[in-house]
């Protein structure tokens, strides 16, 4: 373990972190004057996320130098392994704060605007011709008459996309795993493919919703619900399937061994995780 | 690489990935986040000196409440632990650095934008956010121009927490010298590892609920809207399944650093080491069921309401078993009472009766009196101010000798401390008068019967604050104090106290052997 | 120096609980309920002081006897399971000892069933509307001119010389004495709470939904309270003052009100 030539690799300084902290700066200064009506304010945002992708091309280009050249032991290795793993924790605990308003409206607001529990006198004074049920944009029907997004076709091709693409990445992870670089290449591409044609089709069923269904951001409470976790679940699938090219990219490259393949993994939870979040949005979104 | 010093010149800062240039930076950060929040407190305190409105219109004291909370909370309090954590968990477990340096040096610059942009807004259209730093719909949603520039600092803040968390996370589970097993862990270590957990789950809670917000402000969204089927009552739920476990994020590493230095100056081993981890986890899961003690007017049902009365009740008794443990270990011992130990005993003391005051306000027929006044504002001063701030101060005198290599000023010390206790006092146990006689929070201006005691509350105010710049005092001045002992203190234990005082700038390059692991920690 | 500040903290909280006219603690009220809420608030309290007496006096002794400069030496000893099971179990057994009343009190205030009267009031910001729902009467209810005029930064007014400085309304909500009230309370805009600390009642008033609560007064007279939850500038500046009239004063009250609403 104290091996000289083992030791932890401690990086000494790097610019990266304060270029990705300027261009925090302007992303939220920028969106932020954006939603305030300043139109200037989506170029500042623009040049925010130019110096983000900026950073992490940097960023993540001088760590995957330094793990091409053999600086990181296998410490190091379960340092990113454990970092991955709480970051994909926070981010469950992200899409918890959305599935708990889903439940809360399904199971605590509506029912109470319809009267249930202590809230008899909510209905009669101020809803007193609404009755709960669920999907629902309220009592005040805000966002006017709308059709629900049923779970049956693109919602269920695309569960069956998603669940195939975990699978061809744990093949693709196999491949790697023995070598077999072909596999590794074809599947691991297969996989991203899905991922944005997965992007393809939620975008399908947005326009669907919008222009046939009246299904809003702005319908009520479903609409919400909706559109927020299938939203942010959508942006997921996309910085993933991202990654899973870039990943896809340095496995042509040549990049990483049966030993020591990182970042490979880390994308391969997130695409899980991904995967699992979907399952559960598919079950309480759509179906259930 | 051992003898690689610190690079030269303002990038040193900017680039360093050192975790003592880091924590360094975080601390002088919070403490300037804290007269940054302290002159917001006195602003307040000098509205609320007499009836009448005499300084500030009624919504510019509503920004400085909500303002001050929020930097206090997320720029003083919250980043100093984590300063803490950066500068003393690779000492205490024998790490070369922070798992992940990088990452370490952009959760810190993330800060400065963060709460540049919130004080930005006190210049904005409409000033600061004025809606309390609970951020309650639809109250918040009349913001000015300030709206979302709150949301997005917060989720920057929220961001700059979460990378913090996983790092101490990872580097305490994977960073530790080869010896030196989970339950042999000192207790700041364990305390933070649990912390961290809490920052990971309930961080990102935060983020969602502000991101309903901004979309409800700004999409039409209708989440905290009944006529959409919404509720504004659901903020509040989100918001205090983050906001219960934040306050435990507050004191938990404090309990740490009350944990090393009782030990220390009683000369003694602390008191029931694995019950301690053990109450510390216990108090992190109750924190996840008891959030709706915040809300016992809302409205809720009555099976909600016993249910989180009970759980909140329930978190006195690992608390206490705390509290307790604390005194066993002092029982028996050979005390001395430097002023890192003045600030821990004041810990104790002060921490229990904000403690009591807590769990008064768990019993729900009397909440319904107490909440909203101030007594509520005396309960969380106590437990925040002689509670996380005191053991902020405890762990800085504690540790300072480590830090720079010579000891601070043990007159000006004391001095602090001796006025720092009585003002703290002074200042918020009037309040806890104020709101049984019926004053309620967050207002500028109060009825004649209030008169005296917020003059009183007011001056212990100004006295406070005028306190801490003796702090000031005994950090500009140590370089100047006698040279410290490696060990720095009589009898502590830990491998902090294993390496050279100063602590160079680069310590366990390679991982302290078995031998030194074991004597040093027992 | 510590055991003078605790003697001196002890003693306010003594003078805490010995002068409830002095303002220094809870008021009793007037209602069956804001007595049992008393009640409740001493019984925590005084468990309080109870279990602070002990822990602090031992950490007090411990402080006295156990100081290097008295020359002891250090014990050495570091855990005993049955002290740590001893101090689980009696705060658990002392937790129950006060949920148990708690939990009754509880019951009681959640049961607005059968009331003699309803009022539904409708907070705005920052005034309150109050509607009688069987009289058919409603009106506002505002802070009073006079603090209106006081209450201005820099007024020249001084607070003191005003009667009951920010807590008097042009318009209070007037009940009868021994009747089961049921309040429902909503808001047009924000959430503000409703809140008169002698009948023990707050209740947040939340847009778009309707909270129940319910009082009974026994005692006539006037009880000033304040809105209680954040509303924005104006929040300090929203009393809530009721009058309980006995029974004939109310029904003269009623009938001078009918058709004159406002
Ligand atoms: C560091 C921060 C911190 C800590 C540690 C605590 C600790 C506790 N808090 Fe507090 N609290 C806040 C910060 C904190 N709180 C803040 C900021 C708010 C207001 C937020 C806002 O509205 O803006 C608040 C508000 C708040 C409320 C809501 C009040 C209201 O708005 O109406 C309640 C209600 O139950 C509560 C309860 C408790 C309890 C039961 C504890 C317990 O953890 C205390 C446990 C400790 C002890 C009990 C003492 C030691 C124990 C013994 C000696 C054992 C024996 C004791 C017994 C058997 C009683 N707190
Ligand atoms: C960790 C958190 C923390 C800390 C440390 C403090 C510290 C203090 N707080 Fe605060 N406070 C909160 C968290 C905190 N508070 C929260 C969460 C709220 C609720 C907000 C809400 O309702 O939304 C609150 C609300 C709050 C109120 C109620 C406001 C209201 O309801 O309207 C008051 C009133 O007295 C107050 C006072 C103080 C005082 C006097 C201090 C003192 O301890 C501060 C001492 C420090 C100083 C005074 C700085 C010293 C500096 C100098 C002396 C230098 C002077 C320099 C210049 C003037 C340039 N606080
Ligand atoms: Cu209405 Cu506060
Ligand atoms: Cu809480």
């Amino acid at each position: 373990m104290s091996h000289a030539d083992d030791r932890y690799y401690v990086p000494h300084g790097s610019h990266w972190p304060i270029v990705g902290s300027v261009g925090l700066l302007f992303l939220m200064v920028g969106v932020s004057n954006w939603l305030n009506g300043a139109d200037a304010g989506f170029w500042v945002m623009m040049g925010g996320v130019a110096v983000i992708v900026f950073m992490l091309v940097g960023w993540f280009g001088t760590v995957i130098g330094e793990s091409v050249g053999g600086l990181y032991n296998a410490q190091v290795d379960k340092s990113f392994r454990m970092g991955m793993f709480w970051f994909i924790f926070s981010e469950v605990m992200f899409f918890c704060a959305f599935f708990g308003a889903l439940f809360y409206a399904r199971n605590m607001s509506i029912p109470w605007l319809g009267g249930a529990s202590n809230n008899f006198f909510t209905n009669v004074l101020l809803w007193n011709s609404y009755e709960s049920s669920w999907p629902s944009n309220g009592p005040g029907k805000i966002g006017g008459d709308y059709e629900v997004m049923g779970p049956f076709g693109l919602p269920l091709i695309n569960t069956v996309i998603l669940i195939t693409s975990s699978i061809t990445v744990t093949i693709a992870h196999h491949a790697l795993l023995a070598g077999q670089r072909k596999i590794l290449s074809t599947f691991l591409a297969l996989t991203f493919l899905l991922g944005f044609v997965f992007v393809y089709l939620q975008g399908v069923e947005y326009i669907e919703a919008y222009e046939h269904l009246n299904l809003k951001l702005t319908t009520g409470i479903y609409g919400s619900t909706f559109f927020m976790l299938t939203g942010f679940h959508g942006m997921h699938v996309t910085i993933g399937a991202i990654m899973l090219t870039i990943i896809w990219l340095r496995v042509v490259k040549g990049h990483f061994t049966p030993k020591n393949h990182f970042a490979f993994e880390a994308v391969a939870w997130y695409w899980h995780f991904v995967d699992v979040v979907w399952v559960g949005l598919y079950v309480f979104v759509y179906w259930m | 690489m051992a003898d690689h010093g610190p690079a030269k010149g303002f990038t040193r800062w900017l680039y360093t990935t050192n975790h003592k240039d880091i924590g360094t930076m975080y601390l002088i950060f919070s403490l300037t986040m804290f007269f940054i929040g302290g002159s917001m407190a006195l602003v307040i305190r000098s509205e609320l000196m007499t009836p009448g409105l005499q300084f500030v219109h009624p919504e510019f004291f509503n920004q400085m409440t909500t303002m001050h909370a929020l930097i206090m909370v997320f720029g003083a309090v919250m980043p100093a632990f984590v300063g803490l954590a950066n500068w003393m968990i690779p000492l205490m477990i024998g790490a070369p650095d922070m798992a992940l340096p990088r990452m370490n040096n952009w959760s810190f610059w993330i800060l400065p934008v963060a709460f540049g942009i919130l004080l930005s807004t006190l210049l904005m259209d409409g000033g600061a956010p004025a809606g309390g730093w609970t951020m309650y719909p639809p109250l918040v949603l009349q913001t000015g121009d300030a709206f979302p520039f709150l949301i997005f600092s917060v989720h920057l803040m929220g961001i700059s927490s979460i990378m913090g968390a996983i790092n101490i996370i990872v580097s305490i589970l994977n960073m530790r010298a080869p010896d030196m097993w989970l339950l042999k862990m000192p207790m700041f270590v364990w305390t933070w590892l649990i912390t961290a957990y809490l920052l990971i789950a309930v961080m990102p809670v935060l983020a969602g609920a502000v991101t309903m917000l901004l979309t409800d402000q700004f999409f039409g969204t209708s989440f905290f809207l009944a006529a959409g089927g919404g509720d504004p009552v659901m903020f509040q739920h989100i918001f205090w399944f983050f906001g219960h476990p934040e306050v435990y994020i507050m004191i938990l590493p404090a309990f740490g650093v009350v944990s090393e230095i009782i030990p220390t100056f009683a000369r003694k081993p602390l008191f029931g080491h694995d019950s301690m981890v053990y109450a510390a986890s216990c108090i992190a899961f109750l924190s996840f069921i008891v959030w709706a003690h915040h809300m016992f007017t809302v409205g809720m049902p009555l099976s909600g309401q016993l249910f989180f009365m009970f759980a909140t009740m329930l978190i006195a008794v690992p608390t206490g078993v705390k509290i307790f443990n604390w005194v066993a270990t002092m029982w028996g011992g050979a005390m001395t009472f430097e002023t890192p130990m003045l600030f821990s005993l004041a810990f104790v003391f002060l921490f229990t009766i904000g403690g009591f005051s807590g769990v008064m306000l768990a019993i729900v027929p009397a909440d319904i009196q107490y909440h909203d006044t101030y007594f509520v504002v005396a309960h969380f001063h106590y437990v925040l101010v002689p509670g996380s701030i005191f053991g902020l101060f405890a762990a800085c005198y504690y540790w300072l000798p480590k830090w720079t290599g010579h000891m601070y000023n043990e007159t000006a010390g004391k001095l602090h401390f001796w006025a720092s206790t009585i003002f703290v006092n002074l200042t918020f146990f009037p309040m806890h008068f104020l709101g049984l006689a019926g004053m309620p929070r967050r207002i500028p201006d109060y009825s004649t019967q209030f008169a005296d005691f917020n003059t009183m509350a007011s001056i212990g105010a100004i006295g406070f604050g005028l306190s801490q710049l003796i702090f000031v005092y005994v950090l500009l001045t140590v370089k100047k104090g006698a040279k410290a002992t490696d060990r720095v203190w009589e009898a502590p234990r830990g491998l902090e106290w294993t390496v050279p005082s100063p602590a160079p700038y680069h310590t366990f390059d390679t991982p302290p052997v078995k031998r030194v692991t074991q004597e040093s920690f027992q | 120096m510590i055991r003078k500040l605790f003697l001196s903290v002890l003693g306010l909280v003594w003078a805490s609980a010995a002068s409830a006219d002095f303002a220094l603690n809870m008021r009793e009220g007037i209602t069956e309920l804001s007595t049992e809420t008393y009640a409740l608030h001493m019984l925590v309290f005084w468990v309080c002081v109870g279990i602070g007496v002990v822990v602090f006096g031992v950490m007090l002794v411990s402080l006295f006897l156990h100081r290097k400069s008295r020359g002891v030496k250090p014990a050495s000893f570091s855990h005993s399971t049955t002290a740590e099971v001893i101090w689980t179990i009696i705060p658990c057994l002392i937790l129950l000892f006060m949920a148990v009343p708690a939990a009754e009190t509880m019951i009681k205030l959640e049961d607005s069933r059968n009331p003699d009267m309803s009022i539904v009031i409708t907070a705005h910001q920052w005034r309150w509307h109050y509607k009688y729902q069987d009289e058919g009467i409603e009106f506002y209810s505002s802070l009073a001119l006079p603090s209106m005029q006081a209450r201005i930064k820099n007024s020249g007014v001084d607070p003191f010389s005003v009667d009951n400085y920010l807590l008097e309304v042009d318009r209070p909500l007037v009940v009868p004495r021994g009747a089961k009230v049921r309040v429902l309370l909503t808001s047009n805009d924000v959430v503000h709470a409703w809140w008169v600390p002698d009948l023990a009642i707050k209740k947040d008033a939340v847009p778009g939904m309707v909270n129940e609560t319910w009082f009974r007064a026994d005692v006539a007279g006037t009880y000033r309270g304040q809105c209680a939850e954040l509303c924005g500038k104006d929040h300090g500046y929203m009393p809530v003052v009721v009058e309980v009239l006995e029974a004939d004063a109310y029904a003269a009250w009623i009938a001078a009100r009918t058709g004159s609403n406002e």
